[in-house]
């Protein structure tokens, strides 16, 4: 992950960083420029800045607002895939999930491979949270689901696991190496946090296909992109550059931030 | 009648080093703070109010475009009124003419394509400047006596009299000379004062707003604003005053001695013109 492989900022990237910032202006709307590599490492230099101090602030883990039943929205907007093609996901469908299974593997003790109707009979949390769209537009709904807390110590995490990888269903680019499937990652901190759901329920019935049916992630203090929908694999890494393109899901991977504070 | 009662001009060191290089790195920040912005806003052109916002709630402001016999039409709509804004909002040109659907056109927008990846990138580093090159600000203007010295107005500077022989000077576009230039006016205090602990602070606070990792350590920040597409709204509007705030300055730095004032905040040094002799 980019805003992890840079340990300390040293002086001099701090002046590389505000002498691009400072040259950009008369820049403004080269865009090969604005996101070329003089000026990714200031880019870059951001999004850490925002990682480290928004992660100060939530040292002591707090629970972001739930709202009251009244506030679900009505007509809550699906985000990216609405319906994955492809003859493996219309099967799961039609069989109601019957078959669809959760594998967790990777940096893990016991591999695991649940069921629906057996992550439904672990301890669940239901909240009612907003959100948040890159984009800019919001909506409130509400999540039932297994805290991802509970399965990751279900299968006991190895030293040096660092990041959750899901996996998921829906290919948004067709690509003959197969890249263009959507993925996430998230690291331990965001992992462990008690409103981070793995959510098989929306406002109180079963997760809707355009929602991410069977199983879609909660992690609410990121925004949207982040809530990776049709996850089929969960995979605890040490490190994310293997996977994918390297940069920690599929819209990292095509230039957006990996941490999703804001 | 005596030739050597004719004052001369006299130079003065009107602006600090602090104040000069906070004012030009606050330029570009809220120059590419707002054109980063608007192509953030351009990924949603709706606001709204309250917590929740999307397509297919009622807005309070938005952007768009429609077809109108074949021709793309660009409409903003504010309340409840339709404005045709093709050519700028919602609808304008590229360079061999082709009209894009987009809600600010390409030349305000950092980057001038649609990357939103792009353009949040660039906002945030740029906040983050902003931020640091403001809180130095603050820092030096408590600490020096600048705000206390050169902002505060005095008792008898806010007599409305006073203000009213001020603004009525402002339009007559007679700016003081003489010993009253020495001083910012009354109208330059009370706009920086607004600008610099209103208008400011409210633009990190609406835009902190927006931060759902922020709200979750701050959750107060939601009553503040009444909502995250409160927020929003506000980002948008105070960016907008924020422009006016701008515009107003130039056109006054222009009238009153453009060559002065802008040397006075390059190098410091200002010509204090002679009263006029009635």
């Amino acid at each position: 992950m980019k805003a992890r492989q840079r340990r300390l900022i040293s002086r001099r990237q701090l002046l590389t960083a505000s002498a691009a910032t400072a040259g950009s202006a008369l820049l403004a709307g080269c865009d090969d420029i604005a996101g070329g590599p003089p000026f990714r490492a200031a880019l870059d230099f951001g999004e850490m800045l925002s990682l480290r101090l928004q992660r100060l602030l939530l040292a002591r883990q707090p629970l972001v607002r739930e709202y009251a039943p009244a506030l679900i929205s009505q007509d809550f907007p699906p985000n990216g895939t609405e319906m994955p093609g492809g003859f493996t996901y219309f099967e799961l469908m039609i069989s109601q999930f019957a078959r669809w299974r959760l594998t967790v593997d990777g940096l893990v003790d016991t591999p695991l491979s649940l069921s629906l109707a057996e992550l439904k009979a672990m301890p669940a949390r239901t909240q009612i949270t907003q959100h948040n769209c890159d984009e800019g537009w919001t909506a409130i709904g509400q999540w039932t689901g297994v805290p991802l807390a509970n399965v990751l110590r279900q299968a006991g995490l190895k030293p040096e696991a660092r990041y959750i990888v899901f996996h998921c269903l829906d290919e948004m680019v067709r690509t003959a190496d197969r890249s263009g499937f959507y993925y996430e990652s998230i690291d331990l901190f965001d992992a462990f946090h008690p409103q981070t759901i793995l959510a098989y329920e929306m406002n109180g019935s079963a997760l809707p296909v355009r929602h991410g049916a069977p199983l879609r992630l909660r992690v609410e203090r990121h925004v949207g992109y982040k809530h990776a929908k049709f996850i089929n694999r969960i995979q605890v890494v040490e490190r994310l550059d293997r996977i994918g393109r390297g940069k920690g899901g599929f819209w990292e991977d095509r230039g957006y931030q990996w941490y999703g504070g804001i | 009648m005596d030739g050597e009662h004719v004052p001369k001009p006299e130079v003065i060191h009107r602006h600090s080093l602090a104040v000069r290089l906070t004012h030009w790195i606050n330029v570009i920040c809220l120059a590419m703070l707002l054109m980063s912005g608007l192509a953030i806003f351009n990924a949603h052109p709706l606001l709204y109010w309250g917590h929740t916002g999307h397509r297919g709630m009622p807005f309070v402001f938005g952007i768009g475009a429609k077809t109108e016999e074949g021709r793309a039409v660009g409409v903003t709509r504010i309340a409840s009124v339709d404005f045709e804004t093709t050519g700028v909002l919602g609808v304008s040109y590229d360079g061999d003419g082709r009209a894009l659907r987009r809600a600010f056109p390409s030349w305000l927008t950092l980057p001038s394509n649609a990357s939103l990846a792009l353009a949040r990138d660039w906002h945030f580093l740029l906040a983050w400047l902003f931020v640091v090159n403001g809180v130095i600000y603050l820092g030096f203007g408590l600490l020096s006596g600048h705000v206390r010295r050169d902002l505060l107005p005095g008792a008898r500077e806010l007599q409305p009299r006073h203000i009213g022989s001020v603004i009525l000077g402002h339009l007559r576009l007679r700016f003081p000379r003489g010993e009253e230039d020495r001083r910012y006016n009354v109208l330059q205090k009370l706009t920086y004062l607004a600008v610099v602990f209103g208008l400011l602070p409210v633009m990190v606070l609406s835009g902190l707003t927006m931060s759902p990792a922020v709200t979750a350590a701050v959750p107060f920040l939601f009553d503040l604003f009444g909502g995250r597409q409160s927020a929003r709204t506000i980002h948008f509007i105070t960016a907008n005053l924020l422009v006016l705030f701008v515009l107003v300055h130039i056109i006054l730095v222009l009238l009153s001695g453009a060559l002065n004032r802008l040397r006075a905040m390059i190098t410091g040094r200002y010509v204090i013109r002679p009263e006029r002799t009635p």
